[in-house]
């Protein structure tokens, strides 16, 4: 389908999946910030697609959804790297410095907040507190959170992460050979 | 439909009665019982790990223990937090900080098998005791007021007979053998203001929701907790969710509502799945949907999840963003209360104001009275922060000062260092200085100084800090956060953010702080709803308490908090340096340490981002790195040919 355009198997299906459980939600306008929010645990970010999908479902200008979506932090536009970084620039993480382990995460992996690695392993992003001043600064690999970061801490994250990678790639190829 | 035989108070006291019950049960077995802290910050500070050490431990040695958990008691500074109970020992039950899985494995082994309790790693007892101190004797824990926050950490907040066995839904099922009115009196009578930030009379809302004619009426718990350094409401649901569901049945009571929500942040999964899970088990005990407690009284509690826009904390938004549309603020009047969701009468009420009507409605108006100022009963929770020995959340009466709060409770600034600021309140607050140390804090108070309750967030701030910066920095945050309606709060924020980037980089020009003043006032005066009116008060009160700070800036280029980072320079002072030592090498981030001809370490100047790491890595007894500002007065020392300096990037 031509809506489709540019998304890969694994998010076809999952719009799919959506598009089927749509039939149970009322097309009221109430319910486009939850259904935003559900496209968005499915595939990570909001494409054209799931806007169009969304749009015709509530009977809604897809210009319109976009309009609502923009205006929320939550909503992204573009897939988050598979490792998502999130540093806290709360007021204590920003009163600790802050700042200068986003900067070293955008040093190290060559992208600024907002993007996405190339190789779509990393995206960093800023988060208001995340609840654990006391541990200020604060940032988030993926799901595990960091406390007290410096900057050596941010290579050790990313280097863990290729190390991961690479140790996965090498039992793939060690399965292989067999 | 038709009431039961039982009154509500006879359905809850069977209901406290089965719960006790099964809290006995869980207990029998298991005499030596284990408590871990697993809110937000309690993961965070690695009490997953914690856990699973010692169910490993009961698991591989056979332990007849018993492995609980619970939420935030407030001491995030000693997460993770533990506390034994293990009778057979002869101690009471004892409270250890900073557990890690190390720290597991010596418990277990020295006082779980072996009964000695390792005292160099507790805090205090749980209770006063002959043997050792109580927790309660220290000011951290003695000097608080708990009301809200009486509960959190005590309880599991995952079960629902640990909250009914301590009494719990008691309040309701008393507030149902009133009458709507007589509750609304009640909480009037308790001058009860609301926790959201401006302190608003909590019955008279209520009052005037009840009074309009209407089919529907809805009640709305504001969980959306926008400030980006607080996070009391969160934790608050973390640790005893039970608690506000029961203050919500009782306002929805109260104000006949038959519709409830609670708008939460998405950002929040762990609240939100605790709220889940109490939802489900109140409707499991018949204290949640039709006929609650066997009473004519019936509803439902729903979760709204907010996307995250600080402005949809605001209550005119926070609608709007539930209707389904950008979370823009509509003029008031109309107030919700009059006409709010779809319409309806609305009343929207803070997760602590919810949290606080249980206790009144138990324990009556003169009690809640009797705590606090006259003009704000009741205790005020705050999150706080920053340069403070025992960072966490604090809950203590209206009215006590400054003062008490971080230096007796909080334990002071750490490193012998000065306090310079409190920045009160967050994006809405102000920065207080010294002089405001012995002002009690209530929210007349904290207006008249021109910051505000606000959400509690309170940071403190040592010598070592810029005022000029942290304004920059709220600034970043409201003009991102603004809605765009108002042009003053749209653009007007956007110039304010501009002025103050161009004095943190030195660059300001003449008139920079009379047009910041004047700017500020203009965006208070030309907004429509509170983020537009009170988003200039970080720099309105900095500029009126730190005006220092921003003349050094504006005039000499020079950070007194030296922490505008354009505006210092580091540099390896070079009688201090010990030839050989490497210690400030490996931790740069950009390779800027290098080795002078004289096998000491200097800066390349051209490389530091003036991130400190070096401060932080040389060996106290050198103490050798120094900051300066304006970034001249650092002394240049040549980088020798034989050490050039490397691509960081292949570090
Ligand atoms: C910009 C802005 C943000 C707000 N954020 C919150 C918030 O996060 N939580 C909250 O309870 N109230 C917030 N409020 C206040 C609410 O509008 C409202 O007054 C409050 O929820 C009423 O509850 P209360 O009477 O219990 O205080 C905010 C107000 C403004 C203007
Ligand atoms: S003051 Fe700001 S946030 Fe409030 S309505 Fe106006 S533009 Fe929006
Ligand atoms: S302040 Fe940071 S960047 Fe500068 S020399 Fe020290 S460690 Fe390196
Ligand atoms: S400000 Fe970063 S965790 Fe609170
Ligand atoms: S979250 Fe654990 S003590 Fe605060």
């Amino acid at each position: 389908m031509l809506m489709e355009m540019g998304l890969d198997r694994e998010e076809i299906a999952a719009l799919a999946t959506i598009r089927s459980e749509l039939k149970e939600i009322p097309a009221q306008r109430r319910y486009l910030i939850p259904l935003l929010q559900r496209v968005q645990q499915a595939l990570s970010y909001l494409p054209q697609a799931a806007i169009q999908l969304v749009a015709q479902h509530l009977h809604l200008s897809p210009s319109e959804v976009y309009g609502v979506a923009t205006f929320y932090n939550q909503f992204r536009f573009t897939p988050p790297g598979r490792h998502p970084v999130r540093v806290c620039m709360g007021t204590a993480c920003h009163v600790k410095g802050g700042d200068i382990i986003l900067e070293h995460f955008e040093r190290k992996l060559e992208i600024k907040e907002g993007e996405t690695t190339p190789d779509r392993e990393f995206s960093i992003e800023r988060v208001a507190c995340v609840g654990c001043c006391a541990l200020a600064p604060v940032a988030l690999m993926g799901d595990a959170l960091h406390g007290h970061m410096m900057t050596g801490k941010v290579e050790g994250l990313i280097l863990r992460v290729q190390i991961e990678k690479e140790k996965a790639r090498r039992e793939m190829g060690d399965r292989d050979e067999r | 439909m038709s009431a039961s035989e039982t009154s509500p108070l006879e359905a809850w006291t069977a209901l406290q009665a089965e719960a006790q019950q099964r809290e006995r049960q869980r207990a029998t077995g298991h005499p030596i019982q284990i408590t871990v802290g697993l809110a937000s910050c309690g993961i965070a500070a690695g009490g997953m790990e914690t856990q699973a050490a010692f169910a490993e431990a009961i698991a591989t040695q056979g332990l007849p223990a018993e492995l609980r958990t619970v939420g935030c008691c407030g001491h995030c500074y000693a997460e993770p937090v533990v506390i034994i109970d293990h009778p057979q020992s002869g101690f009471p039950a004892l409270f250890y900080h900073e557990v890690n899985p190390g720290k597991v494995h010596m418990l277990v082994r020295n006082f779980l098998l072996g009964g000695d309790p390792c005292l160099e790693h507790v805090m205090g007892a749980m209770e006063a005791n002959d043997l050792l101190p109580a927790v309660n004797d220290f000011a951290r824990f003695g000097l608080e007021k708990r009301i809200v926050m009486e509960r959190c950490g005590r309880i599991d907040p995952a079960s629902i007979a640990a909250y009914l066995a301590d009494g719990g839904y008691g309040a309701l099922a008393s507030a149902l053998a009133l009458s709507p009115a007589e509750i609304v009196a009640r909480i009037t009578a308790a001058g009860l203001r609301g926790r959201g930030g401006a302190g608003y009379p909590t019955g008279e809302k209520w009052r005037l929701a009840a009074s309009q004619s209407a089919t529907e009426r809805h009640l709305i718990c504001n969980a959306d907790e926008g400030d980006p350094g607080a996070y009391m409401d969160r934790t608050l649901i973390e640790s005893n969710p039970h608690q506000l569901i029961e203050g919500m049945l009782i306002a929805a009571y109260a104000v006949g509502a038959s519709r409830a929500k609670i708008y939460i942040r998405a950002e929040y999964p762990l609240a939100v799945s605790t709220l889940e899970v109490a939802l489900a088990q109140a409707r499991q005990h018949g204290l949640l949907g039709d006929a609650i407690l066997g009473s004519h009284f019936g509803i439902e509690i729903e979760i709204f999840q907010g996307s995250g826009a600080f402005v949809c904390g605001e209550e005119t938004a926070l609608i709007r963003s539930m209707e389904g549309f950008r979370g823009t603020p509509r003029h008031r009047p109309p107030y919700p209360s009059v006409s709010g969701l779809f319409d309806a009468p609305t009343v929207i009420n803070n997760v602590k104001t919810l949290s606080i009507v249980p206790p009144i409605i138990a324990k009556g108006a003169d009690w809640f009275r009797g705590i606090g100022t006259a003009e704000s009963p009741g205790t005020a929770i705050f999150s706080v922060v920053g340069d403070v020995t025992h960072p966490g959340l604090v809950e203590i009466p209206m009215g006590v000062t400054l003062r008490h709060l971080i230096f007796d409770v909080c334990g002071g600034i750490p490193d012998q260092k000065h306090f310079k600021a409190a920045q009160i309140g967050g994006p809405s607050g102000g920065c207080l200085n010294e002089t405001f140390l012995d002002t009690p804090i209530d929210f007349d108070t904290l207006a008249e100084a021109g910051a505000m309750m606000g959400s509690g967030g309170l940071v403190v701030m040592n010598a070592e800090s810029c005022m000029v910066d942290v304004a920059r920095f709220f600034l970043e945050f409201t003009q991102k956060e603004s809605c765009g309606k108002c042009a003053f709060c749209r653009i007007g924020t956007h110039h304010l953010l501009t002025c103050l980037e161009a004095l943190t980089k030195g660059k300001a020009e003449a008139g920079a702080l009379e047009l910041l003043q004047t700017l500020s006032e203009d965006i208070c005066n030309g907004s429509l709803c509170g983020l537009g009116k009170t988003a200039p008060n970080p720099v309105l009160t900095s500029l009126r308490h730190f005006a220092e700070d921003y003349r050094a800036h504006l005039e000499q280029q020079r950070c007194p908090g030296l922490t505008c980072r354009p505006l210092i320079a580091h540099y390896i002072d070079l009688e201090k340096c010990a030839r050989g030592c490497d210690a400030c090498v490996g931790v740069c981030p950009v390779a800027a340490v290098f080795t002078t001809s004289t096998r000491k370490k200097g800066i390349d100047i051209d490389l530091c981002i003036q991130c400190g790491e070096c401060i932080a890595a040389c060996p106290p007894q050198y103490d050798a790195v120094r900051v300066v500002s304006p970034p001249a007065l650092a002394p240049r020392v040549e980088r020798p040919q034989t050490d050039p300096p490397k691509n960081a990037e292949e570090g």
